[in-house]
């Protein structure tokens, strides 16, 4: 069994900045453990642009982003082992993992960052009649195929779910010559970016059916077509309302849901909420020793965002290598009216510094105020012309906020009358 | 006469609703920005469209590379810049923003993006 300060579970962007932090922050024997055979994770199959525009103030396509990363790690020469795959972890730090060199080995471990991603949600999941014929895929299945592998997948599409990838592979179909004949999103609003409504739907006049689902997929061997229906505000599709497209393709862009199979195994409580780790501000989970950030945490719109929470996992995971963990003094945080969930669910008045709480609200909002209170206190308020679900909420409360806190801290949304 | 028009800026991901009153097809006023960049995103948007255009070629060797024009191309002219693109096929190895067609369109030049 081999020994390492820090072991880091995944060398997507979340696993590479966070070992980038811990190593700048003094802990140098660094592990990342990377299931593909090349480090960059989702990104290297994001080949549009918009990453990076908060960190780094310009526009650049996902494998540009993730190579920013890549560099850095490089340079510090921390040690990656790809192509392999943990098979489980335990709270004692204690690693298994597999590769085809090493085969089955083990790890110890004096800290560990989660950074496992997320994975799509599936057809299944959303149980839609009709047949199980060839031509069905989830979205990010489909951009890796088109982008990866260089296939065009079908000539005829129609996209369930307008999040952010569907609305990207809507396009990146178009572009490769499909014919996308509809986005149906179940919800009043879309999920993703309204950048991405414009320039991806409204550029190649793509129409986007809000209040729609697939209600059935017809097919032998390969996808004939689906059928489409508007749905009443409890989700349920109303009769008469059916469209056809005839298609030869579906895609699946409904959501995004944390791997947290790990985590689970290693008896880390998870927040029902975000299906990701409780966590303190520090990224630390209730087992102490043991940090999570990334979409394994939370899902995020924004690499940006992911960076910027890897590297407070990655001095996290730095500090308790170097220092040991301390005494706690935890507040909790919940999510208040018109929010739907509010991470750190933590924070430990210990820990100096101020506390970024990042949360999503549950509908489409304009002109409101969303605001941290704890008992009668107002701890910080920020005015907001519209907010909406697809796009995460921050609210940053100072340190001496922090401090004089007792009660646990409700964040809500305020609609002006 | 002056037309109004409203807008989603694209520019980053706030996305913010800009309002335009154009006259004689030029911008006299643009609101609802919160950067200049939207202000001339604004500014053109009423004018000529234009967008970044990102995709793949296939190398010699059979890889997908990463690709996008280095600057903002012609809406109008995405899907003729696609059919170039894909008759280019370059021999590795390539590094990101090596030129792979100059002056592809508008005088953007196709670059490796990954």
């Amino acid at each position: 069994m081999r020994n390492c300060d820090i072991v880091i579970i995944g060398g997507g962007p979340a696993g590479l900045a966070a070992a980038i932090a811990a190593y700048d922050n003094g802990v140098k024997n660094i592990l990342i453990l990377e299931r593909e055979e090349r480090t960059g994770g989702i990104l290297n199959q994001c080949i549009h642009n918009g990453f990076g525009l908060t960190r780094f103030k310009e526009s650049l396509s996902g494998p540009e982003y993730a190579a920013r990363f890549i560099e850095e790690a490089k340079k510090r020469n921390i040690e990656t082992l790809v192509g392999t795959t943990v098979l489980s972890l335990s709270k004692d730090k204690t690693i298994t993992a597999i590769n085809s060199t090493d085969g089955v080995f083990t790890v110890k471990a004096k800290a560990v960052v989660l950074a496992m991603g997320c994975r799509e949600r599936s057809r299944g999941a959303l149980n839609i009649a009709g047949t199980r014929p060839a031509g069905i895929y989830s979205a990010g299945t489909a951009q890796k195929y088109v982008n990866i592998k260089g296939y065009l997948l079908g000539k005829e599409v129609v996209i369930l779910g307008s999040g952010d990838i569907g609305l990207i592979m809507a396009r990146r179909m178009t572009l490769e010559g499909a014919k996308v004949h509809a986005v149906c999103e179940i919800m009043p609003y879309s999920s993703g970016l309204k950048r991405n409504i414009v320039q991806c739907l409204d550029d190649f006049g793509i129409p986007l059916y809000l209040n729609h689902t697939i209600t059935r997929i017809d097919g032998d061997n390969r996808v004939s077509g689906v059928e489409i229906s508007r749905v009443d505000e409890n989700k349920k599709p109303i009769a008469g309302t059916q469209k056809y497209f005839h298609c030869d393709t579906v895609l699946f862009s409904v959501g995004l849901i944390p791997e947290n199979e790990l985590t689970k195994g290693a008896d880390i409580p998870l927040s029902p909420r975000t299906r990701g780790a409780v966590v303190y501000q520090n990224r630390e989970t209730l087992i102490g020793g043991i940090f999570a950030c990334g979409n394994v945490l939370q899902v995020h719109d924004l690499v940006d965002f992911v960076s910027e929470e890897a590297e407070i996992a990655g001095r996290g995971a730095a500090d308790y290598v170097l220092c040991g963990s301390g005494e706690k003094s935890p507040i909790d945080t919940t999510n208040g009216r018109n929010v739907s969930y509010v991470l750190p669910q933590k924070i430990d008045k210990n820990v100096a510094g101020d506390v970024k709480l990042f949360f999503r609200v549950s509908n489409t909002f304009r002109n409101c105020t969303v605001k941290a209170v704890s008992g009668e206190k107002t701890l910080a308020t920020r005015k907001k012309k519209i907010a909406a679900p697809g796009e995460m909420e921050t609210l940053t409360l100072g340190s001496n906020v922090v401090e004089s806190v007792s009660e646990p801290i409700t964040v809500l949304l305020e609609e002006e009358n | 006469m002056k037309e109004k028009r409203s807008l989603t800026c694209v520019e980053c991901p706030i996305g913010c609703s800009i309002e335009v009153e154009v006259e004689n097809g030029v911008a006299v006023s643009v609101k609802g920005n919160s950067c200049p960049r939207g202000k001339l995103y604004a500014e053109n948007e009423v004018v000529c469209p234009k967008r970044v255009l990102t995709s793949t070629v296939r190398a010699k060797s059979g890889e997908m590379i990463p690709v996008k024009t280095s600057a903002p191309v012609k809406k109008t002219e995405l899907m003729n810049i696609m059919k170039e693109i894909k008759a280019v096929h370059p021999e590795l190895p390539l590094k990101i923003g090596d030129i792979l067609v100059k002056d592809i369109s508008d005088g953007a030049n196709l670059v490796v993006s990954g």
